[in-house]
């Protein structure tokens, strides 16, 4: 299959892009990488009558702005993988940007347009949302900061209005005694995830937790943030692996998957709990415990 | 919808000055292989998930069936051609050989040049970073293994210095073949 016929035009700003989308009108679409739009244009499931391509904007660099870092919309997937400051400062972007497809999917796909295109099995909007990451977006009036959280909506749907841009990424960076961790759970290498969990957590000096967020993508319409109060048992705990099977179990029960070609609802729940209870010992352990502090196993507990 | 017009595009391919008049929607796959002869690059999915149509877009892997054309406008290309500019095989290629890392051959093209790129960026891989890195070129003979002995071996032999690493590398533009896949 290939696309059907569109028009085309470059951009070399988001100013441009804004422009162009507003006077194009709805059948206009921005590419940035192309790596999700293309697939969906070639099998026809796409037809934009305009592409408004904002590559040459370009990227520049990630930067360091101390608690954030500041990502560029059109910082490739590859740049997030690699780039030392990220791997540094927040490392579990790294560690999701490694997961993304295939690597010329990651050579060209951008944070942005990952963002933009709000895929709910995609690694990039999982680990946005548990971060508490801010998204720039820019339109008409303006540009205007909206969390991660509230930019998706559901399956490729965002609160994005059709003539706006995403410009920029600002992600939260690791703390002093901060600890990560993103699993997922793919039929194959670079499938979509059936399942991924994103975990934080924040403790204190006598590793008692100050703070924890959770993400699971995979298991909903749009990448999911567990409530505070499924999270609530945490703060104040010592984190022993019993209470954070107990914590994942009830997250987990919360959800109610789709079965789908790729697994069952019921497997996708149960994988939740699974991943997040090992997605919590993970952040766990590297928030400064070792393994050995962590309490023993609970009985019978499936691994 | 209105006419989306051609456009004249160039760009360097192996080396190269090309140009071509295309459409919008006409993927770089379909240029290199139906306007510029280049049948060395293949069609796989047609969704980058297969990695047959893999060319290198300044130094960088990507499908060609999901770059317009267009896009590449300016940019240097390589297919699995200038891996061997004179005819001759590049050593990555005499490894597969060797191995008999090649089957059927479809998925070759782009497992190479995959391989090709990693080692630029890192010479000497383990086993598990060729195998992640190769991961979305797929293999239906299953050769999978034989490929990974043979980029392996063309490792070894380049950090001893009997593999040639430098002869027969893609040429790029300005014959660098090592562009960093800029930004745009």
């Amino acid at each position: 299959m290939v696309a059907a016929p569109f028009r085309y035009e470059r951009v070399s700003s988001f100013e441009e892009a804004v422009r162009a989308l507003h006077e194009r009108g709805e059948d206009a679409k921005v590419i940035a990488g192309g790596q999700s739009l293309v697939p969906m244009m070639n099998l026809r499931i796409a037809r934009p009558e305009w592409l408004i391509d904002v590559n040459p904007v370009g990227a520049g660099p990630i930067e360091d702005h101390g608690g954030y870092l500041r990502l560029p919309a059109l910082t490739r997937h590859r740049a997030i993988e690699e780039a030392e400051v990220v791997r540094r400062r927040c490392p579990i972007l790294a560690e999701a940007a490694a997961h993304v497809g295939n690597v010329r999917t990651r050579t060209r796909g951008t944070v942005g347009g990952s963002l933009a295109h709000a895929d709910p099995a995609a690694e990039l909007p999982c680990v946005a949302v548990a971060l508490g990451a801010e998204v720039t977006v820019l339109g008409r009036d303006g540009a205007r900061a909206v969390a991660a959280d509230d930019l998706l909506v559901s399956y490729l749907t965002t609160t994005l209005a059709p003539d706006e841009v995403v410009v920029e990424v600002r992600v939260p960076t690791l703390g002093p005694r901060g600890g990560w961790s993103f699993l997922e759970m793919s039929r194959r290498s670079s499938d979509w995830m059936v399942v991924g969990v994103a975990a934080l957590v924040e403790l204190d000096a006598a590793g008692a937790v100050t703070a924890a967020s959770v993400a699971v993508g995979g298991v909903a319409e749009r990448a999911w943030l567990v409530p505070a109060e499924a999270l609530a048992d945490l703060l104040g705990a010592a984190p022993e692996e019993a209470l954070l099977a107990r914590v994942a179990e009830r997250a987990a029960a919360m959800l109610r998957p789709e079965d789908d070609v790729q697994a069952s609802g019921e497997y996708r729940r149960r994988l939740a709990a699974v991943l997040g209870r090992r997605a919590l010992a993970q952040a766990v352990a590297r928030a400064g415990l070792s393994e050995a502090e962590l309490a023993p196993r609970g009985n019978g507990e499936q691994t | 919808m209105s006419d989306p017009g051609r456009q004249r595009v160039t760009f360097t391919v192996n080396g190269e000055d090309r140009d071509a008049w295309v459409f919008p929607h006409d993927s770089l796959l379909d240029v290199l292989r139906d306007a510029l002869g280049h049948h060395e690059v293949r069609y796989g999915c047609g969704e980058g998930v297969c990695g047959t149509c893999t060319v290198l877009l300044d130094g960088e892997p990507v499908s060609g069936c999901l770059l317009l054309a267009v896009q590449a406008d300016g940019c240097s290309i390589v297919t699995v051609r200038g891996l061997a500019p004179g005819g001759d095989l590049h050593p990555l290629q005499a490894c597969f050989l060797r191995n008999g890392a090649a089957q059927c051959g479809f998925c070759t093209p782009g497992m190479l040049l995959t391989a090709w790129a990693l080692l630029q960026r890192d010479p000497r891989p383990s086993r598990e970073r060729i195998r992640r890195e190769l991961v979305g070129n797929l293999c239906r003979c299953t050769g999978y293994s034989k490929i990974l002995d043979a980029v392996e071996e063309h490792a070894a032999q380049a950090a001893e210095g009997s593999g040639e690493p430098r002869r027969g590398a893609p040429v790029g533009r300005e014959g660098s073949g090592e562009g960093t896949g800029g930004d745009a």
